[in-house]
């Protein structure tokens, strides 16, 4: 069980009003960023459910804006982020949207990159300020972002795994929770390690040239009071 | 781990054996899981404080518009009547309902506030200990201690219940909320551990049922009044465990009952709008009108 602390009770500080549809909608702005490496040339941002419903009163598209520019969500810039993003010229465009049987509050990023290139994710905002994301690319999967975590996209053989976690070992990375998924057998993979110990710099680049399978690789590490 | 606790019991034990407040024994633990020192633990809750007073003060002055506009300008207008009139609960009441209405404006309108334990009910906490720590003369380490104290029962009530109201309605925010806010103004004025934890279950006790049916599904109304009702709550059931009244049931056995009836709550009446006064016709008026097409 999760070990609380007296400042998840007391805590966090963040900009009003709600912790699920604010706070946890900031966070999860943050986490296609982080995702996203910050090359986001135009971004969609899709809202379903509860979140399509009560975005304006709760300021949930200025809170995803944020996250998305890197306002984390204690900064009172919050408030001002659509302001914020078209005077410095990002490009979003919000639209409701159907994502099927998924948490009421979740939002969908499809991310325009530079060089052709275009990314997607999903993720639910589950309460208290806490994420889950759910959908990278169209594969499903399950990260919540407490612990710094490691996402790889390789190529489903025999032997990726290992070499990952024995880089990961050589690194002094001492793994907590870990899961592989995959669409079917031989094709794209992705690996979710979430790990107790924050990654070298350059550990994306590391996997990515010196293990063969690994096409790509994300790290996603919270620091304590950022977006 | 030294200063663990699950329960309310367990945590009386700490007190006991260690001879330390609630607050002190929640600072320990907090050292102890954050491998911080002391003094670093202090000051994130020193910051937490501070942020606390800056929302507590400024809808006393200025007239805040929620982002809903169902809330603004109450915190201004009961500390007005407050200070140039003879009220009917007193002063202490009304400055401590003042500064949650406060809190919870600068929370709808997009500002700076300290979930505690949640942004819907993070007026209480603040009314409360600042203005015990106003009347009973406080120092700010003193106030410190007292959100730690705080922040311990949050804790209990998290590990064998819930604070959302999704799951458990309103009883699990505000009561929450009220709960945590009566045993730190226990401690703050001198009472034991054990009167706390009176007072803690009397605050959770008086709220058993109460829903949460937000407005439009908005975070100001009824949230507003409901922190309102949990600052008079907080204070009253602070006072009767410092006389000496205890809870018929001990604070441990409240937050169980306070769990099932908050699973047995139909979703209706879980955050949801789908219930209560949510879907009264002016309820129903004002959700139509916020969410109109053209809007």
């Amino acid at each position: 069980m999760k070990q609380y602390s007296a400042f998840d009770i007391i805590g966090p500080d963040m900009i009003g009003p709600s912790s699920s549809h604010t706070a946890g909608a900031n966070r999860l702005g943050a986490l296609a960023r982080k995702i996203a490496r910050g090359d986001m040339i135009k971004t969609t941002i899709q809202l379903h459910g509860s979140f399509a419903k009560t975005f304006r009163g709760h300021g949930t598209d200025r809170a995803i804006v944020a996250g998305l520019m890197g306002i984390p969500a204690s900064d009172e810039r919050l408030k001002d982020a659509l302001k914020l993003a078209d005077a410095s010229g990002f490009s979003y465009d919000f639209a409701k949207a159907d994502l099927g049987n998924v948490h009421p509050n979740t939002v969908k990023f499809i991310i325009d990159q530079s060089g052709g290139k275009s990314i997607q994710i999903t993720g639910a905002s589950i309460g208290g300020g806490n994420i889950e994301m759910t959908e990278l690319d169209g594969l499903k999967l399950k990260l919540t972002g407490e612990y710094p975590t490691l996402i790889t996209r390789h190529r489903d053989y025999p032997g990726v795994i290992s070499k990952v976690t024995g880089l990961l070992a050589d690194h002094g990375v001492n793994i907590a929770f870990m899961s592989v998924y995959r669409h079917s057998k031989g094709e794209d993979a992705f690996m979710v390690i979430e790990a107790d110990d924050c990654f070298d710099e350059g550990i994306e680049e590391t996997l990515r040239s010196q293990i063969e399978g690994v096409n790509d690789a994300y790290a996603i590490v919270f620091m304590d009071g950022e977006a | 781990m030294d200063y663990g606790f699950e329960n309310g019991k367990e945590l009386l034990d700490l007190c006991r054996t260690r001879k330390k407040t609630i607050g002190q024994i929640m600072a320990l633990r907090e050292m102890e899981i954050s491998e911080k020192t002391i003094e670093a633990v202090r000051n994130t809750m020193k910051e937490k404080l501070q942020i606390m007073n800056a929302a507590a003060k400024k809808g006393l002055d200025i007239e805040m518009k929620s982002v809903g506009g169902l809330i603004g300008g109450e915190a201004r207008k009961l500390n007005a009547w407050n200070e140039k009139n003879t009220t009917l609960s007193g002063n202490t009441i009304n400055k401590a309902v003042a500064r949650a209405l406060s809190v919870m404006e600068v929370n709808a309108s997009m500002g700076r506030i300290v979930a505690a334990p949640t942004a819907g009910s993070c007026g209480i906490i603040p009314g409360v200990v600042l203005t015990a720590g106003e009347r009973l003369g406080s120092t700010e380490d003193e106030l410190v201690e007292g959100l730690f104290a705080a922040s311990a029962i949050g804790l209990i009530v998290v590990q064998n219940a819930t604070v959302s109201g999704a799951e458990g309605g309103c009883q699990a925010e505000t009561g929450t909320a009220a709960a945590m806010a009566s045993a730190a103004a226990v401690q703050m004025a001198g009472g034991s551990p054990v009167m706390s934890l009176h007072a803690a279950a009397m605050a959770l006790k008086n709220v058993l049922g109460l829903i949460c049916d937000p407005i439009a599904g908005l975070v100001e109304s009824p949230c507003q009044k409901r922190n309102a009702l949990g600052v008079a709550n907080a204070m009253v059931s602070a006072d009767m465990a410092l006389s000496g009244i205890e809870s018929v049931i001990p604070f441990d056995e409240v937050v169980e009952a306070m769990y099932k009836v908050g699973k047995a709550l139909p979703i209706a009446f879980r955050e949801t709008a789908m219930g209560g006064l949510a879907t009264t016709p002016t309820g129903i008026a004002i959700s139509k009108k916020l969410y109109s097409p053209e809007k």
